[in-house]
């Protein structure tokens, strides 16, 4: 059920502010795409225009396409409400609803949006997205418990188990390790891999390394310079991309020799 | 610590970090000998205790910055007085208080009885028990419908503040017109909600509702300002979490961000009641006086507690045993000491809200 | 293909009501504070402008509106002066009490404890005034006459009851002192850290740090609560209209009951003798305090909004 993404030729503006220009790419469906780049290069605002989720800013505004499956996410018939619904997304730190216990921030896409659904159906869809998230065997004695209890790692998988219980077309993560350890880093490395075979990902990471480990293709955003908009240098395999780049900026900011 | 010499530069290259510094007991040796040099002009004089009290302090308050800027130097006595003028600054505000809730308590406590909270002032006959149930419904019906009326309006626009408005120029005048709102003296209030029901109901209207209209004024901004301020504490993550799982956004404010604010607003609520439950001067003017106890807010003359209170005090009546406390001084004591029982439970259980709505971490 | 977005999107209709529907009510709401402070200035505009010029018998002794109004203006002024001296010192001591000076097993209580003053309602306030706090004054202001009787203030003859306005004053100012606690002990402990450990790492005494580190952060703040505390001191009914004993006009002899009273009390003792008219003059008054309380207001917003701006510099 995963679904391929076209970006062509995307402009995003904040008021009048043109924060990344030109950028074009197709992301393969079933596959995990990362976007590395320096900080401030456009590259989560580009991820958050992937499922309108910059409109939330107000001034926020695109021109281009982003053709998710054959239909344009900007028509003017298009409800944001319903593309967010089919493209989840990740926070860069953990963010369960402190009101909310594990098992109903799992339920929570469902319930927000007044699914009416049986006891035996919503326990089902919480323990099918908490094994999704390899979080199921940790908390399924205490699902009553506050989300907010659970360490930092594992609020992060709950997060993605409550992205996933909506069943989404695409999954973006924005930094989603970037406050987490080591240890949780790997576990959620581990859980992408796993998820790529149901889900589209698309990945902000600073890391390179994780870039590197997750990802098949790599997508390179640099600023022209300062003050000017971000832009895509280079989109590629990540194996390309690692070993043998196209660019020299590419290469340079890989290997950190950048300046 | 002791009392050293001061550091001498001489010293070869060696740094000193001993500094010439009274020792850790001197606060408390100063105030010992303040008290004893007090009970001497006390004594001879034949002052009260009270007058004991602010001589002792004063020596204390002079007789330590001295010793300091003899050892410390003038910055360490700077530090002493400002430190003892700050404490006696905290001694002094709390002497009131302490005097204030002892008397409500002592002189209102023996006028406490069922009698007291269940009887009306109307009486047919001069030998009947007299109390204030007639004001405790009339304060409770008033306050409820001032925040029947405030409540959904100040979170309300509390909410297009903060998710709506941002920043917008209807945003910007309506937090400006909540400050001002918040300067109005309950007086003019009271004066607005005189003046709207006497144009529209004939002079000499007195009617429980407009005390409530006068009370919600000024109830709208606390409500606005408390809820706003907890809004704005809910993180923005929590708000995108809930869109990214393609939630629209009145269900997100309805469903995310009010229960996360929600003890933050009841217990502002809770406050705001608390506030206007003692207020006098509006319902004076509009609400009326009456001896009788009155159910229907939207007709006829209602008297609240605070009311009671004051023209109780203004007309006292005559003692029955010479010397003894006048009635209505006794019924006012005895008000007194009910409306500011209900005054803290409400601030009590308004921290216990804010206490057990908290979002819940689990630790 | 097309049962993806477009599918959802059908089924469209129904939230986006909601969301129409809810910003609407949010929306209507803010407009109703509008209308409701509109409402204020017009219907006291209609009841009060009248008052301002009647025939000279409703203005008592003044022969005008303005002769009525100036001594309880003075006595409005001087109340809240009286309270803001005694208070804003005591308010500074107990907010940097709690804030900076007191461990905090102490300081929660103190701060509990002022939180507890600005609970008490103001009539009770007023009852404690006339009936234990002006007693108590009596003897001093007679004291005060016997031997301070050449410093203006204190001209007397001192009153015997002791309901003078400098009892009103200092009721006033223990009703002003947890708000201008709460507000001042926020902006001390807002200070940020680093500033406070960088004045204290130059080997500043606690009060220097105050003074490099704590002050200068929060002089607009402190403004602000003064100003806060005088619009509350400026609108206070009760108190005042319960424990001065009025009469006379203007003077600046606090120890006497020859002083006016202030407008709110005014209009609190009065306006049950009031004929119409009569009310109409009272009810323009009222329009003039709203007017005073509402520049005092608007006063301080633009201190910190002045002050905010130099520090987002």
């Amino acid at each position: 059920m995963a679904k391929s993404i076209t970006v062509d030729d995307l402009d995003i503006y904040y008021g009048d502010f043109l924060a990344v220009q030109g950028v074009s790419m197709t992301v393969k469906a079933r596959s995990v795409t990362a976007f590395i780049g320096p900080s401030g290069c456009g590259k989560s605002t580009f991820l958050r225009s992937l499922n309108r989720m910059h409109e939330v800013i107000p001034g926020a505004r695109v021109e281009g396409k982003v053709m998710v499956d054959g239909q344009s996410l900007y028509d003017s018939a298009v409800d944001p409400v319903a593309v967010r619904r089919q493209i989840g997304m990740v926070f860069q730190r953990p963010n369960p609803f402190p009101t909310m216990s594990i098992y109903d921030n799992v339920l929570a896409g469902n319930r927000l949006n007044s699914k009416k659904m049986e006891k035996s159906e919503a326990d089902d869809i919480v323990e099918r997205s908490l094994k999704g998230a390899n979080l199921w065997n940790e908390v399924k004695d205490r699902l009553g418990k506050p989300g907010m209890g659970l360490s930092g790692g594992q609020q992060q998988r709950l997060c993605i188990a409550r992205a996933i219980a909506v069943e989404p077309q695409v999954l973006l993560m924005d930094e989603p390790c970037s406050a987490l350890d080591p240890i949780s880093t790997s576990a959620i490395e581990d859980l992408i891999h796993e998820l790529k075979s149901e889900y589209t990902i698309v990945i902000v990471t600073h890391n390179m390394q994780q870039a590197a480990r997750v990802s098949d293709e790599t997508g390179f955003f640099n600023l022209k310079a300062a003050g000017q908009p971000g832009h895509l240098v280079e989109f590629n395999s990540t194996q390309k991309m690692f070993a043998n780049p196209d660019n020299e900026a590419t290469e340079a900011y890989i290997s950190g020799r950048f300046g | 610590m002791s009392v050293t010499t001061a550091p001498t530069r001489s010293a070869s290259r060696s740094v000193s970090f001993t500094a010439a510094k009274l020792p850790r007991f001197a606060p408390a040796l100063v105030a010992a000998v303040s008290i004893a040099a007090a009970a001497l002009p006390v004594l001879f004089l034949g002052w009260g205790l009270v007058a004991w009290a602010i001589v002792a302090g004063l020596l204390h308050l002079v007789a330590l910055p001295l010793w300091a800027r003899v050892v410390e130097g003038s910055r360490g006595a700077t530090d002493r007085l400002v430190t003892g003028l700050v404490w006696a600054a905290c001694v002094i505000a709390i002497v009131p208080l302490a005097s204030l809730l002892w008397t409500v308590v002592d002189r209102g406590l023996p006028r406490i009885s069922t009698t007291f909270l269940t009887y009306s002032m109307y009486r047919t006959d001069l030998d009947q028990e007299v109390g204030i149930y007639h004001a405790l419904i009339g304060t409770l019906l008033i306050t409820l419908f001032a925040a029947i009326i405030s409540v959904p309006i100040g979170i309300m626009a509390a909410i297009y503040l903060i998710e709506y408005g941002k920043g917008n120029r209807l945003a910007r005048w309506i937090t400006f017109l909540v400050d001002v709102m918040t300067g109005i003296p309950s007086i003019v209030a009271g004066l607005f909600a005189f003046a709207l029901f006497i144009l529209i109901f004939g002079p000499s209207t007195r009617v429980g509702i407009g005390g409530s209209v006068a009370l919600s004024l000024l109830m709208i901004p606390i409500v606005v300002r408390s809820t706003e301020e907890m809004l704005r504490l809910v993180p923005d993550e929590l708000r995108e979490a809930s869109y990214a799982l393609g939630v629209p956004k009145w269900r997100t404010i309805v469903k995310v961000v009010l229960p996360t604010a929600l003890g933050g607003i009841v217990t502002g609520v809770t406050l705001a009641i608390a506030r206007v439950v003692g207020e006098t001067a509006p319902l004076l003017l509009i609400a009326g006086l009456t001896t009788r106890t009155n159910f229907n807010v939207f007709a006829d003359r209602m008297t609240t507690l605070p009311v009671l209170i004051f023209t109780q005090n203004a007309n006292p009546g005559i003692a029955e045993t010479p010397g003894g406390m006048r009635p209505g001084l006794e019924i006012a004591w005895g008000g007194a000491l009910v409306l500011i029982v209900i005054v803290m439970v409400l601030n009590l259980v308004a921290r216990i809200i804010g206490r057990v709505f908290a979002p819940k971490t689990g630790h | 293909m097309a049962t993806t977005v477009v599918a959802e999107d059908t089924g469209q209709g129904k939230p986006r009501l909601g969301d129409r529907v809810f910003s609407r009510l949010a929306l209507v709401a803010g407009i109703a504070i509008l209308v409701a402070l509109a409402a204020v200035f017009i219907f006291l505009a209609i009841e009060g402008v009248p008052g301002l010029a009647k025939p000279a018998e409703f203005y008592g002794e003044a022969s005008s509106f303005w002769g009525y109004v100036a001594p309880l203006l003075f006595g409005t002024v001087l109340a809240a002066v009286i309270a803001l001296v005694v208070a804003v010192p005591l308010s500074w001591g107990i907010a940097l009490t709690v804030s900076h000076y007191a461990p905090k097993r102490v300081a929660t209580p103190i701060a509990y404890v002022i939180d507890l003053l600005a609970a008490v309602p103001s009539v009770v306030f007023g009852l404690w005034g006339i009936s234990v706090l002006a007693p108590r004054l009596s003897p001093v202001y007679q004291w005060l006459e016997e031997h301070a009787g050449w410093i203006p203030f204190f001209a007397g003859p001192a009153s015997t009851t002791g309901r003078t306005i400098l009892t009103a004053g200092i009721v006033l100012a223990i009703m002003i002192i947890p708000i201008i606690t709460a507000i001042s002990r926020e902006v001390f402990s807002q200070t940020p850290r680093l500033h406070e450990e960088a004045a204290l790492a130059l080997g500043a005494t606690r009060w220097e740090m105050l003074r490099l580190a704590v002050f200068p952060y929060a002089r607009s703040g402190m403004v602000s609560a003064v100003m806060l505390g005088l619009g509350r001191a400026l609108g206070e009914t009760m108190a005042v209209a319960m424990v001065l004993s009025a009469g006379g006009g203007i003077s600046f002899n606090l120890i006497s009951s020859t002083n006016p009273a202030s407008i709110a009390s005014n209009i609190a003792s009065n306006y049950k003798e009031g004929t119409p008219g009569k009310i109409q003059v009272l009810i323009a008054t009222g329009l003039v305090l709203f007017l005073v309380t509402f520049l005092v207001n608007f006063a301080a917003r633009w201190v910190v909004q002045r002050s905010e701006r130099r520090l987002a510099r």
